[in-house]
C-alpha cells in the first residue's frame, strides 16, 4: 500500500472567490458613473436590500431546480399566497402594526410572517403531490403543469381577496430612515437585509454542519447515488420543496411590505428575476443564489439610476454576459 | 455454498432498447463472482438492475430469501447491498469526511472500520477535509470503494474500478479488493482487465449481447487461452 501513501499531496483546494468580487468590484466601479457618495450609498443599500428580498424567494427554487430538475414555473403563486396570507393578520392588527413601538409592530408582523410560511409550505406540499410527483422527469409536462398551476392560484386569489389591490402599509417604526450624514438609508431596507443575511447563514449552518444537509448536497450533485446509499430522496424533495415554498411565502410578505400593496399578480414581476438569479447562480447553489441576487438588484438599482431605458433588458444582459464568462452560472453544482 | 444473489430471466429495457435477454445467474455467498463480456455486452445493465436504478422488466432478482425485483434503489442499500459505480460517483463539492459521513447510513462512522479502510487508503486520511472533486482518479475509486465498504454490506456490486487507472493503483486496488474478500464479502464485480478478474475471481460469468455465454471457475478460464479469445476476443497474455 506504500504506493498509495507515497501520493504527492495536493494542493488545498482554492476557493473560488471571483464571483465573491463581482458586486464588490460591480459597487466600486459605480462609484465614479453615479457621481454622489450619498447617492452611491443609498442605490447600494437599495440594491442589497432588493437582492436579499429576491434571494429568499429564489433560494427554494434554486435547491428544487438542482435536487430534482423540476422546473417550477408557479413558484411565484407561493410568494403571491404568502403576501395574501400575511394580510390575513396585518388586518385585524392593524393599529398594532401602525402604534408608535417597534415591538408591538413586530408582534404583528412576526406571525404574519410565520402564517404565510406555514400556508405555503403546505401549499407546497399539496403542490409537490398533485402537480409535480405526476411528471417527474418531463419537463415541458412540469412548465405546463406549473404554469397551469400558477394561473389557478392568481385566479383563486382574485375570487377570494377581489381584484383590487390591496394596501399593505409598512408598521409604523419600520417607516423613514436612518440617516447617516448626506445618507439616507431606508429602515426597512435595513431589515431586509438583516433577514435575508439571517436567511442565507441559515440555509449555510444547515448545508454544511448537518446531515440533512450534507444530503441536500449530495443530491444536487447526484441524486441517483445518495439512493443507491439508501435515501429516499423523493422524501427529501418533498421537504425541500416544502421549505423553498414556505421561503417563497416569507419573501412574498417582505417584497408586499416594500411595495406597500398586494395583488394576484405581484410575482409577475419578480419570477423573471428569480429565474434569472437561478440560472446565473448555478442551478442547486445557495452562495450563487445569494450572489446572483445582489448582482440582479445591484443591475437594476444602479442602471435604472444611470441608464433607464436599459432597465428592462439589463437583467437579461446580466445573465448573459455572466453565462458567457462561466456558462453553467456562478458556481456550477450539478453537471445539468 | 449457498448462493446470496440470484437472477432467473431477467430482462431490462432501456427506452425501445432491449438491453438485457433472459439473464440468469448466481453469486455464491462469500466469494467474488467475476461478471466480464466486451464493451456493450450489459455487464453495467446488469448491476443496475440488480440495484434497482434501471428496473427488471420482467425476471426475479432474489437477495437471500427477500425478492427485490420491484424494490426501489434505497430499499435494496438498506438490504446491505453496496453500490460502486464505473463513475465512482463521489460527491465532488463534498469532503472525503463527509462522503463517508452520508455512507454510514445508519449512525457515526465505525472508528476500527475507519482505521481498517485508512491501513489500505492513506491518501483518504490524508485528505480527510479535501473536497472529493480535488482528488485523483485514484483517489476517488478509493473514496468509492471505501464508500461501500464503511458499513458491513451483505454484497458488494463493483463496476470497473481499475478503469483508466494507474498500474500502481490497480494494484492496491487489487490487494484492498483481496483483504475484503478475506473478511468473507460477496462481491459481484465488473472488471475489463483480465489480470485483475484472474487475481480476485473464484467463479466467472461471461456476457454476450444481454445474456448469459458461459459460466465456471475463473481459474479454469485464466488456463484456457482459447476459450479466452473466443469469449473474449483476447487473451489473458493480451492484457499483460
Amino acid at each position: 500500500m506504500t504506493e498509495l501513501a507515497a501520493s504527492d499531496p495536493l494542493p488545498k483546494p482554492k476557493r473560488d472567490i471571483a464571483p465573491i468580487l463581482l458586486p464588490i468590484a460591480l459597487a466600486l466601479l459605480m462609484i465614479p458613473l453615479v457621481g454622489s457618495a450619498s447617492t452611491w450609498l443609498t442605490l447600494t443599500a437599495a440594491s442589497l436590500a432588493m437582492g436579499m428580498m429576491i434571494f429568499i424567494m429564489a433560494s427554494g427554487l434554486t435547491l428544487v431546480f438542482g435536487l430534482m430538475d423540476v422546473l417550477n414555473f408557479g413558484h411565484g403563486a407561493f410568494i403571491a399566497v404568502g403576501a395574501y396570507v400575511a394580510t390575513l393578520v396585518f388586518a385585524p392588527f392593524a393599529a398594532s402594526a401602525q402604534a408608535d413601538s417597534l415591538l408591538v409592530n413586530l408582534a404583528v408582523l412576526a406571525p404574519a410572517a410565520l402564517l404565510s410560511m406555514a400556508v405555503s409550505g403546505a401549499l407546497g406540499l399539496m403542490v409537490e403531490r398533485v402537480l409535480i410527483l405526476p411528471v417527474y422527469g418531463q419537463h415541458l409536462k412540469q412548465i405546463l403543469m406549473t404554469t397551469g398551476g400558477l394561473i389557478v392560484a392568481e385566479q383563486t386569489l382574485y375570487a377570494l381577496w377581489g381584484p383590487q389591490i390591496i394596501p399593505m402599509p409598512l408598521p409604523a417604526s419600520l417607516r423613514g430612515s436612518f440617516i447617516l450624514g448626506d445618507v439616507a438609508i431606508a429602515k426597512y431596507r435595513v431589515l431586509a437585509m438583516l433577514i435575508g443575511l439571517a436567511v442565507f447563514i441559515a440555509i449555510q449552518l444547515v448545508l454544511n454542519r448537518t446531515k440533512l444537509g450534507l444530503l441536500i448536497r449530495a443530491g444536487v450533485e447526484n441524486r441517483e447515488m445518495v439512493e443507491a446509499l439508501g435515501y429516499r430522496i423523493r422524501r427529501l424533495f418533498l421537504g425541500v420543496f416544502m421549505a423553498g415554498s414556505a421561503l417563497a411565502g416569507l419573501g412574498g410578505v417582505m417584497w408586499a411590505l416594500y411595495r406597500e400593496q398586494v395583488h394576484a399578480s405581484m410575482s409577475d414581476e419578480l419570477t423573471v428575476l428569480i429565474f434569472v438569479v437561478v440560472i446565473i447562480g448555478g442551478l442547486g447553489s445557495i452562495g450563487g443564489c445569494f450572489i446572483g441576487a445582489i448582482l440582479v438588484a445591484m443591475v437594476a438599482n444602479y442602471g435604472g439610476f444611470l441608464v433607464p431605458k436599459l432597465a428592462l433588458v439589463s437583467n437579461i444582459l446580466l445573465m448573459v454576459a455572466i453565462l458567457m464568462w462561466r456558462p453553467r452560472g456562478l458556481y456550477a453544482v450539478t453537471s445539468r | 455454498m449457498t448462493d446470496l444473489l440470484k437472477l432467473s430471466g431477467v430482462h431490462t429495457h432501456i427506452g425501445r432498447y432491449h438491453i438485457l435477454q433472459g439473464i440468469d445467474l448466481a453469486v455464491p455467498q462469500g466469494q467474488v463472482t467475476m461478471l466480464l463480456g466486451r464493451n456493450g455486452a450489459g455487464k453495467t445493465t446488469t448491476l443496475r438492475t440488480i440495484m434497482g436504478l434501471w428496473p427488471a422488466s420482467s425476471g426475479e432478482i432474489a437477495l437471500g430469501s427477500e425478492r427485490i425485483e420491484s424494490r426501489a434503489t434505497p430499499d435494496i442499500a438498506r438490504l446491505g447491498v453496496g453500490y460502486v459505480p464505473e463513475s465512482m460517483a463521489v460527491f465532488s463539492d463534498l469532503t472525503v469526511k463527509e462522503n463517508l459521513v452520508l455512507a454510514a447510513r445508519d449512525g457515526p462512522m465505525d472508528d476500527k472500520q475507519l482505521d481498517w479502510i485508512f491501513g489500505f487508503f492513506p491518501a483518504l486520511r490524508r485528505f480527510w477535509l479535501s473536497r472529493a472533486g480535488s482528488l485523483s482518479g485514484g483517489q476517488k475509486q478509493m473514496l468509492s470503494i471505501a464508500r461501500a465498504i464503511i458499513e458491513p454490506r451483505k454484497l458488494l456490486l463493483i463496476d470497473e474500478p481499475t478503469k483508466g487507472l494507474a498500474p500502481a493503483i490497480v494494484m492496491a486496488l487489487i490487494e484492498c479488493l483481496k483483504e475484503i474478500k478475506r473478511k468473507g464479502a460477496t462481491i459481484l464485480l465488473v472488471e475489463q482487465n483480465f489480470f485483475a478478474a484472474r487475481e480476485l475471481g473464484d467463479s466467472v460469468l461471461v456476457m454476450d449481447n444481454g445474456t448469459i455465454v458461459h459460466r465456471g471457475e475463473m481459474a479454469a478460464l485464466a488456463a484456457d487461452v482459447p476459450l479466452q479469445e473466443r469469449l473474449l476476443g483476447l487473451s489473458l497474455e493480451a492484457h499483460q
